[in-house]
């Protein structure tokens, strides 16, 4: 009798504190999102929560916010090319490296990779020493090189684990029934690794239209990017057409995620 | 031609898939690093060897001035300390919730993951806003202990390093949640329900079962929370305000607005082997542990 009270006291104090903490998590992690989006449909000046009422004036306000505009345009045009030149160079050498037992493969992997530890805003600074010694004036095209050697990882390490996850039977059978090495990545391998590509590249382009470290150095002064118009926005004043661009962002956001999700499996390959 | 490939390729099995690409293929991204990551590396590593700002002799001055001075020892702790807190946080929470995680049946878990991954790709500056909003002197906080009557004056949260922390394990949560789902994912079950059959109740198998064999899961999720949270530059910024101060910020000063590259240099590179010696640190932890959850 004794024992058995002891064991389910037990097991309800430990399922018990679980649940809680986790509770506790999940509020926390889904909190702010909600409440941006709340806020962001009041009807008053301030962000008050709960808002005194709702209307729709600050996304009114957003459509005559000419320089967030802009900055949303140029944020948009560095990120795409960012996402190409990552996914041309990560994916060539993300097939150069995987399953590679060669020590110089196993070394490029890491290289690759680091830029992922380490500060940002140190490699933003290191890059516009870099650019002024050269005489190259920063410009988009600063921006785009600096993001790419930010951003490029995350499609290296997705393809890789792509390339690592495909059977290599498929290859051989291929290879014996005689196709080329090109009809044999064309028809085999690139279809295999496509989501591992695809989830990279989307990742890729959010690290960059998010950035803040590398563009604060790269940028020159005419060219506003978002992320940077909106912390700025905010260090001044708090303005809630802030809000109402960022559930944009996430409206935007988990639309696409949703897509990828479907497309590419992206939740297994971001916890890989 | 055909019938040639057929009778040659088992002659080498195996041959052509572990070298299956030329590892020059690698050559343009290994080039376009060198060009724009590690030249610049290089180049801020020489800088930081300048002894003036004017950038005319070199000397060991900046790291004399950084390693001899207290405000800047300071920042550095700090910044290292605040690691810690946020990184304790995160793990605290999200070991509950990557174990729920494990349990939740199909669609429940969908969405649990979700939420897990909303954060990790809502933009930083978005994520940070929110947290303005919810400790602000008008903030949800505030309006419900006014409306409690625990306080009478709306108290001061934001600009706090309490209420930074909080925002900071918000934003980092995710970078922490993943590997600890992969690796109590990849436990077998069977060995929870053997603990259980051999009478060790649901905390006893938890401490001597679960946590030992996701101690690798543990120390990739500290390590990828830890480094996000010390460079979290936007957060903390926008959260700590103006008074406190921590090693992207002080870099950000003396390499913007007081042109100083020299130290700005110097900082830079105390800060990398900083972080590159954290990192090593919990890296060794991590294959210490991971030995013993194989043995």
């Amino acid at each position: 009798m004794r024992t058995r009270l002891r064991r389910d006291v037990d097991w309800f104090s430990f399922h018990g504190t679980v649940l809680l903490l986790a509770g506790l998590c999940l509020v926390l992690l889904a909190a702010p999102t909600v409440i941006v989006v709340v806020v962001s449909f009041t009807s008053g000046f301030s962000l008050r929560f709960p808002p005194p009422g709702y209307s729709l004036r600050w996304y009114a306000a957003l459509a005559e916010a000419e320089q967030l505009r802009a900055a949303a345009w140029n944020s948009l045009v560095v990120a795409g090319w960012t996402t190409l030149l990552s996914v041309v160079l990560g994916t060539a050498a993300a097939l150069a490296i995987a399953r590679s037992p060669r020590l110089s493969a196993r070394l490029l992997d890491s290289l690759f990779l680091s830029p992922l530890v380490l500060p940002a805003l140190a490699f933003g600074l290191a890059a516009l020493m870099l650019f002024s010694l050269a005489g190259i004036p920063v410009s988009p095209l600063t921006l785009i090189l600096g993001h790419t050697v930010v951003c490029v990882p995350f499609v290296v390490r997705t393809t890789v684990a792509a390339l690592s996850q495909m059977d290599p039977v498929l290859l051989e059978s291929s290879t014996s029934l005689g196709a080329s090495r090109l009809t044999t990545f064309r028809r085999v391998t690139l279809p295999l690794i496509r989501p591992g590509i695809l989830a990279g590249g989307f990742i890729a382009f959010m690290a960059s239209f998010d950035n803040v470290p590398v563009s604060l150095f790269l940028r020159d002064a005419a060219t506003d990017m978002l992320p940077i118009r909106m912390w700025q926005d905010l260090e001044g004043r708090l303005d809630v057409t802030v809000a109402a661009a960022s559930s944009l962002l996430i409206l935007a956001t988990v639309v696409l995620a949703v897509v990828m999700e479907r497309a590419a499996g992206l939740s297994r390959r971001m916890a890989g | 031609m055909a019938a040639a490939g057929v009778v040659a390729a088992p002659l080498r099995p195996g041959r052509a898939w572990t070298a299956a690409y030329d590892i020059r293929l690698a050559l343009p991204l290994g080039a376009f690093f060198l060009v724009f990551f590690l030249a610049p590396l290089a180049l801020l590593v020489l800088v930081s060897f300048y002894a003036d700002p004017g950038m005319t002799r070199f000397g060991l001055d900046q790291y004399a001035r950084f390693l001899l001075d207290p405000f800047s020892l300071r920042v550095l702790g700090a910044t290292l300390w605040l690691g810690v807190e946020v990184t304790a946080l995160t793990l605290l929470l999200g070991l509950p919730l990557a174990l729920l995680l494990t349990w939740a049946p199909g669609r429940l878990r969908g969405l649990l993951t979700l939420i897990v991954l909303l954060p990790l790709l809502t933009s930083v500056v978005v994520r940070t806003f929110a947290w303005i909003v919810i400790l602000g002197r008008q903030g949800i906080v505030n309006a419900g202990l006014l409306a409690l009557g625990l306080t009478d004056t709306p108290l001061k949260l934001l600009y706090t390093e309490g209420g930074l922390v909080l925002a900071l394990a918000q934003v980092q949560m995710p970078l922490m949640v993943l590997p600890l789902v992969t690796a109590l994912s990849r436990i077998d079950p069977n060995l929870a329900d053997a603990s259980a059959a051999l009478g060790a109740g649901a905390w006893r198998t938890f401490l001597r079962v679960t946590l030992p064999l996701c101690l690798p899961g543990i120390v990739a999720g500290c390590l990828l929370t830890f480094a996000a949270a010390i460079t979290a530059f936007i957060t903390q910024s926008l959260i700590g305000g103006g008074q406190m101060l921590f090693m992207p910020m002080y870099l950000y000063q003396q390499a913007s607005s007081l042109n100083n590259w020299p130290f700005a240099a110097a900082i830079a590179i105390v800060f990398l082997v900083a972080v590159l010696a954290c990192v090593t640190l919990l890296n060794l932890v991590g294959r210490l542990s991971r030995g013993r959850a194989q043995a």
